[in-house]
C-alpha cells in the first residue's frame, strides 16, 4: 500500500484541481498559474536531461517548444476548427477530445525531429561550441516560422480556443487543466523511466567521462541522439500545451529569453535532479507571479536572485540529489531512482 | 561468474599487422606487429613517449590507424567505433583512472554492460518483460562481479571516495564486466605503493586464471612484468626493438640502450 501512496496522492491532486476548476472554486487566474506551472515543469525537467544529466549546455530549448507549439496548433485548427486560412475543419469537431493527446504528441514528435538539428552536430562538438549551435538552432526555427506567411508569420497564429470549445461542447469539463496535468505527469514519468534504466545511465556516463563511456561499450552517438530527441520532444509537448493554454502563439514568445527561463529553472533546481527541476519550476512560476507588481523591475530582481544563488549555492536547491536522498523517509513512499 | 562467450574459433585473440600511426610529421607507431594467442599474458614496455599507449588506443579503436590492420578474434576493426571494438571483446583500463565518479560503484559496473544490454529506449520506457529480465541479470551479474573482487561492501559508495588502489581494482572489474576476450591494462601499477603493487600482481594473476581472458599490459614496474608476463615486447620511438621472455628482454643490448642510453656521446 505504501508503495502506491505517491500515485494515490497524484490522482487526488489531479482530481481536486479538476473538481475545483469545474465548480469554479478557483479563479481563472489561479488556474492559469497552475497550468503555467505544469508547462514550466515539463520545460525544466526536459532541459535537465541535456544540461544536467548529459552535461551539455543547450540554450535553445524554446526553439523546440516553438516547433511543438506550432505543429500541434496548426494540426488542431486544421482538423477541428473553422479557420480563415484553412477553411472548414477536416474532421468532425466532436472528435477533438479523443484526438487532442495525439495532436500534442505529434507536436512533440515534430520537435524531437527538430532536435536532430542539435543532436547530429553533438557527435563531434561539445561544451561551449555546442551551446553556440543550440542558440543558432533556436534562431533558425524562429526565423523560419517568422517567414512562413501561411501560418501568420511574425503576427502569430490563433484559433486554438475553438478547438477547446469543440471539446467543451462534447463534455463540459475544464479540459486544459486536465490535459496539462496529465501531460506533466507523462513527461516526468517518461524522463524518469529513461534516466533510471541502465540504458539511460549511459547519459550520466557520457557526462562524467565521455571517453570512458565510449570505451566501455556505450554507443555515445546513439545515446546523444536519443537524449536530444527526447529532451526536445518533451519540450515540444510543453510548447503545444502552452499554445493551447494561451490560445495564441507567435514566434517572438519562443526567443532566447524563453530559453533563458528554462535555464534558470534548471540551475535553480539543481542539475541532474528531476525533483529539483520540478520544485524550481513551481517556485519560479510562483515567483514570477509574486513579483508581478514590480512590473518591469521584475526582470532586474529575478536575474539578481540568480546571481545570489550562484554565489551562495551554485549547485542549486537540490544539487544533483533527488528528494529521496535529502529526506530518506520519503523513499518508503516512492522509489526515486 | 561464467563467461557466456566461449572461445570457439582458432583465430588469435589479437593480430596486429604493420600498424603505423602518424600524427602530422611524427610517427608514433611504426610497422608494429603482434599476435596474442588465447590465454596469453603479455607485456609491452618502452621508455616514456615510445608509443605504448598509442598502440593501446589503436587496438581499442580510439584512433584509426594510418596504416596496417588490427584483427580481434579474426575480425578486422577497421572503421569501427570504440564501442564496437569493445563489443568484439576488447576491454581496457586507463593510465589515469577514468571511473564515472558521480555514479555508484554498482552503477559503474552496470553501465559497462551497456553494449550487451539487448534492449533499447522503448523497452526502457515500457518496462517490458525483456527490460525487467535484463535489468535483473545485469544487476545480479554486477553484484557477483563485485563480490568476487571483494568490492561488494562499496556497492553504494562513489568511486571518488575510495582509496586509490581500490579505484584501480574497480576499474579492472569494470573492464571485465563487458566480458572481454582481451584485457588491456595501461600501467595498472602507476601510483601504487609497493604493498599495493604486490596485491596487483596477485590480482592480475588471479584474473588471468579465473576469467577466460587474454591480458596485455603496459607497465613501468619491471618487477611486475618479470613476475607476470610470458612474453614482453619492447618498443622505442614507435619501433619494436626487442621481444621475448622477460630474461631475454632484460639482457637485450637494444633495451639497455633505450632505457639507459649508450656509451658514445
Amino acid at each position: 500500500m505504501l508503495r502506491y501512496t505517491f500515485h494515490i496522492l497524484l490522482i487526488l491532486a489531479g482530481g481536486l484541481i479538476t473538481w475545483m476548476a469545474y465548480e469554479e472554486m478557483i479563479g481563472l487566474y489561479t488556474l492559469s498559474v497552475l497550468m503555467f506551472m505544469g508547462v514550466n515543469i515539463i520545460m525544466s525537467t526536459s532541459l535537465n536531461l541535456v544540461n544536467g544529466y548529459m552535461g551539455e549546455f543547450s540554450c535553445g530549448h524554446a526553439g523546440f517548444m516553438c516547433v511543438g507549439a506550432y505543429v500541434s496548433s496548426i494540426l488542431g485548427v486544421l482538423l477541428f476548427a473553422k479557420d480563415k486560412v484553412f477553411g472548414a475543419p477536416l474532421l468532425d469537431p466532436s472528435l477533438a477530445i479523443y484526438a487532442f493527446p495525439f495532436i500534442v504528441l505529434a507536436g512533440g514528435v515534430a520537435a524531437a525531429l527538430a532536435g536532430l538539428l542539435v543532436a547530429i552536430p553533438s557527435y563531434k562538438t561539445r561544451g561551449d561550441y555546442l551551446a553556440i549551435i543550440t542558440i543558432a538552432a533556436n534562431y533558425i526555427i524562429i526565423s523560419v516560422i517568422e517567414n512562413l506567411g501561411v501560418i501568420g508569420g511574425s503576427r502569430g497564429f490563433m484559433g486554438m480556443k475553438r478547438v477547446i470549445n469543440a471539446m467543451e461542447d462534447v463534455a463540459y469539463l475544464p479540459w486544459m487543466p486536465i490535459w496539462v496535468f496529465l501531460f506533466t505527469v507523462f513527461s516526468v514519468w517518461l524522463l524518469r523511466r529513461y534516466l533510471s534504466s541502465t540504458f539511460g545511465k549511459g547519459v550520466s556516463a557520457i557526462c562524467q567521462d565521455e571517453v570512458a563511456a565510449e570505451i566501455m561499450s556505450v554507443n555515445t552517438n546513439k545515446i546523444k541522439t536519443i537524449s536530444f530527441m527526447v529532451s526536445s520532444g518533451v519540450a515540444g509537448i510543453a510548447g503545444g500545451l502552452f499554445a493551447y493554454v494561451i490560445g495564441y502563439v507567435n514566434p517572438g514568445s519562443f526567443n532566447i529569453l524563453k530559453s533563458t527561463e528554462a535555464l534558470v529553472m534548471v540551475y535553480l533546481g539543481g542539475m541532474g535532479s528531476l525533483s529539483g527541476s520540478i520544485l524550481s519550476a513551481v517556485l519560479f512560476t510562483l515567483l514570477l507571479e509574486a513579483l508581478r507588481p514590480l512590473q518591469i523591475i521584475k526582470w532586474v530582481v529575478i536575474p539578481l536572485l540568480l546571481i545570489i544563488l550562484m554565489q551562495f549555492r551554485p549547485e542549486g536547491i537540490m544539487g544533483n540529489k533527488e528528494l529521496g536522498d535529502m529526506f530518506p523517509w520519503l523513499k518508503r513512499f516512492y522509489k526515486f531512482k | 561468474m561464467t563467461q557466456t562467450q566461449t572461445h570457439t574459433n582458432t583465430a588469435p585473440v589479437l593480430e596486429v599487422r604493420g600498424l603505423t600511426q602518424r600524427f602530422g610529421g611524427l610517427t608514433a607507431v611504426n610497422n608494429f606487429n603482434v599476435t596474442l594467442k588465447h590465454g596469453e599474458l603479455a607485456g609491452l614496455i618502452g621508455p616514456n613517449g615510445a608509443g605504448k599507449t598509442t598502440v593501446f588506443n589503436l587496438v581499442s579503436g580510439f584512433y584509426q590507424p594510418s596504416e596496417g590492420d588490427i584483427l580481434v578474434c579474426g575480425s578486422n576493426t577497421k572503421g569501427m567505433k570504440p564501442h564496437q571494438v569493445t563489443g568484439l571483446g576488447v576491454a581496457r583500463t586507463f593510465q589515469n583512472i577514468r571511473l564515472w565518479n558521480d555514479m555508484s560503484v554498482l552503477d559503474n559496473i552496470r553501465v559497462a554492460q551497456h553494449g550487451r544490454l539487448g534492449y533499447g529506449f522503448f523497452h526502457a520506457i515500457a518496462r517490458s518483460g525483456r527490460y525487467r529480465r535484463r535489468e535483473d541479470e545485469v544487476e545480479r551479474e554486477a553484484r557477483e562481479l563485485l563480490e568476487v573482487f571483494d568490492l561488494l561492501r562499496f556497492a553504494d559508495e562513489y568511486p571518488k571516495n575510495l582509496p586509490y588502489g581500490t579505484q584501480r581494482k574497480l576499474e579492472i572489474a569494470r573492464a571485465l564486466s563487458s566480458h572481454p576476450q582481451l584485457l588491456l591494462l595501461d600501467e595498472p601499477a602507476a601510483g601504487l605503493n609497493s604493498a599495493d603493487v604486490k596485491d596487483l600482481i596477485r590480482l592480475v594473476r588471479w584474473i588471468h586464471g579465473r576469467f577466460d581472458v587474454t591480458i596485455w599490459m603496459i607497465e613501468h614496474h619491471m618487477d611486475v612484468m618479470m613476475e607476470l608476463c610470458e612474453q614482453i615486447k619492447v618498443i622505442d620511438f614507435g619501433q619494436t626493438i626487442a621481444e621475448g621472455t622477460p630474461e631475454t628482454v632484460r639482457n637485450h643490448p637494444a633495451v639497455i640502450t633505450a632505457y639507459l642510453g649508450d656509451d658514445n656521446i
